[in-house]
């Protein structure tokens, strides 16, 4: 402002308030997220506690790995909408093939589908450059009715869930969720990834401007494919931890988690046009996502009231994020 | 000429293809006839409306992914107001309901102009409140449909002057789908409001440079939209006789008849007969897999592969055709 540059007046404080959450997009969601477990608290005295805090976290971790990969995906500009028929698809098998397989290669033949699917993704968007959304949600319908087909095949043999996913999924180890042990290795490996190499500045320079990436050398078909697989690893990752955590293998298993992973990335400040955004928003965009399930719940409307509540509130608070953040 | 073929293409090959399938159809089924013709508009006929919905859109540059969610809305608000009423508040249903859907889609538009976060992020929150609203309309399949409406889509139109041989090929239901779209679509087309539409998608800030109202244009694109989509829930009403609460598939089946219609996902090329084709020659392919007795599992599989792969091939022969270098 040129006013301000010939008059020292003293900043308004708003201003200054607006301008500090402006150069941290990260503490306004943090606030966000006090105040919602501050309503919480107000409605349900006593209800945050140890064990609820442990709850929460463990909920939204499976969300936060999908956010994850929604993440990564729109910071080239693109999304992957197969995330959820991924993770179902690996959960599905490993509990079906862990009835006569060694675990390991049950743990194998449930992250085949995973890479093929991130594989053909890849290939359709970066080399065809068929349009993501189109991409993501094509293999996800192949990838159903294999599923189907699948189950019937296996129909006879029974499902059960491997210990091991049983303890990750579910258990605790003093107070704290067992699911951290796989989350904060891998929430600090994106990150490392997205801000510190060169494959996370590739991924940005894509979604910032394609052709001057690509003028400067940069061969796009290789970074979307080893993006869209990556993303499809993670999301298969996320199903053995999910059905280790809900313990009822089914064929819509991660399905309900798709929508909220995009509404997580882009709460968590970035951008579905690319180029803008990181993971620690995301993280707490699925954490605010999660205690807001859990607020919604408790009010005990019917569920289509809580609905409407849940778009409501997605939209205002993206908004009113993007009002702050982009005010420079 | 030449230029008729270069623009019509596209529409001309997926015409051809619904031929061909047509050809393919009588002889897996000898038997295929009129009223089994009648039986496949019928089921197009929601999917037709939905897939006009997106168009409308996707034309204008954006995409809308609450189109499934305004059908079940409307739907379940038109059952619920007929259930136990008379004939003729049918009457005044029918207008309430398509007004419903224009204020709604408008709303979107709104949201969307006003808010300035991505149309996907806001038909995203839209469809959740939409959903809710279904929910909390109908909470569960039921209320009912005049019986003037559920004839007004049953058997075939006489024509005086026509042999019955060829009015038999001439079902209700094509005949209201056609009115219903051409009534809106022609007149828009011509207008200077279509070409608005067409500009904002192709570039919106030429367009804008151009004086085109370009919010205004965009809100009208959402409200078309809307009330499209409150013909889909009518329609779908108007062959089940009840409402439901739950969207159907129909999100994914307009998106994918969209790009295979030849609209690009990207705004401003193509137009509504392309997909409206496209939706036949997808339904008339699940109808020929159901008629060789194929698992429908095995159906969704080949579906998802015939969506994934005329969209490669189309991507692919736009690459072909740009000059070379001249990437988007």
């Amino acid at each position: 402002m040129s006013s301000s540059a010939t008059m020292p007046q003293p900043v308004s404080f708003g201003r200054r308030v607006k301008r500090f959450m402006a150069d941290r997009p990260l503490v306004p969601l943090i606030i966000l997220l006090i105040l919602l477990v501050v309503i919480l608290q107000i409605l349900r005295p006593g209800i945050v506690n140890e064990r609820w805090i442990a709850n929460t976290i463990k909920f939204a971790i499976p969300l936060a790995i999908l956010a994850g990969c929604q993440t990564m995906t729109m910071l080239t500009g693109g999304i992957d909408l197969s995330v959820g028929t991924v993770a179902t698809m690996s959960a599905f098998i490993m509990a079906t093939q862990i009835v006569s397989q060694d675990p390991v290669v049950a743990f194998l033949l449930a992250m085949m589908p995973a890479v093929l699917i991130g594989l053909i993704n890849g290939i359709g968007v970066g080399v065809f450059r068929v349009h993501p959304l189109i991409m993501t949600l094509g293999t996800s319908l192949i990838g159903t009715g294999c599923l189907q087909v699948y189950q019937r095949t296996v129909i006879a043999s029974g499902a059960k869930i491997p210990d091991f996913l049983n303890w990750l999924g579910t258990g605790l180890t003093y107070g704290f969720p067992n699911a951290l042990l796989l989350f904060v290795p891998l929430a600090v490996l994106i990150v490392f990834t997205l801000r510190r190499t060169g494959f996370g500045r590739l991924l940005y320079a894509v979604g910032d401007n394609e052709r001057a990436a690509r003028l400067s050398g940069v061969r796009y078909w290789q970074v979307i494919t080893a993006l869209y697989v990556i993303s499809s690893l993670l999301a298969g990752i996320t199903g053995l931890l999910y059905i280790g955590l809900i313990k009822a293998p089914s064929l819509s298993l991660a399905e309900p988690l798709v929508l909220p992973s995009v509404a997580a990335a882009v709460i968590g400040g970035t951008s579905i046009f690319g180029g803008r955004g990181g993971y620690t928003g995301t993280i707490i965009g699925a954490l605010i996502l999660t205690v807001l399930t859990t607020l919604l719940t408790i009010l005990q409307m019917p569920e289509g009231a809580r609905r409407i509540l849940f778009g409501l509130i997605v939209l205002f608070v993206t908004a009113a994020y993007l009002r702050i953040v982009e005010e420079r | 000429m030449t230029r008729f073929f270069r623009n019509q293409g596209w529409v001309a090959g997926l015409f051809a293809l619904f031929l061909a399938l047509f050809v393919l159809t009588k002889l897996i089924q000898p038997g295929y006839g009129s009223g089994d013709f009648g039986s496949l508009v019928r089921a197009v006929l929601p999917y037709a409306f939905a897939v006009a919905a997106q168009t409308v859109v996707v034309i204008a540059g954006g995409i809308d992914l609450s189109v499934a969610a305004m059908m079940a809305l409307t739907s379940v608000t038109a059952a619920s107001m007929m259930n136990g009423a008379s004939e003729e508040y049918a009457l005044f249903v029918v207008p309430f309901v398509l007004a419903m859907g224009l204020v709604l889609g408008a709303l979107n538009g709104i949201l969307i102009v006003v808010t300035r976060v991505p149309d996907i992020v806001v038909t995203l929150a839209t469809l959740f409140v939409l959903q809710g609203a279904a929910l909390l309309v109908l909470g569960a399949p039921g209320g009912a449909a005049a019986e003037w409406l559920k004839a007004s889509i049953v058997g075939t139109l006489p024509i005086p002057g026509l042999p019955d041989s060829i009015d038999a090929w001439v079902p209700k239901a094509l005949v209201l789908l056609v009115v219903c779209l051409c009534i809106i679509w022609i007149p828009l087309r011509r207008s200077k409001l279509g070409l608005s539409i067409y500009a904002i998608g192709s570039s919106e800030l030429a367009a804008f440079r151009s004086g085109v109202p370009v919010a205004r244009t965009r809100i009208i694109a959402y409200a078309l939209s809307g009330l499209f989509a409150a013909m889909g829930g009518l329609a779908l009403t108007m062959s089940t006789g009840i409402g439901a609460p739950i969207p159907g598939p129909y999100l994914l089946a307009s998106v994918a008849a969209v790009v295979l219609g030849g609209v690009a996902l990207g705004g401003g090329k193509g137009g509504l007969l392309g997909p409206i084709v496209a939706v036949f020659v997808l339904r008339l392919v699940r109808t020929d897999l159901t008629l060789l007795a194929i698992d429908p599992n095995v159906t969704a599989i080949i579906e998802g592969a015939i969506m994934v792969a005329v969209v490669m091939f189309g991507a692919f022969i736009t690459i072909r055709g740009r000059p070379a270098g001249a990437m988007p």
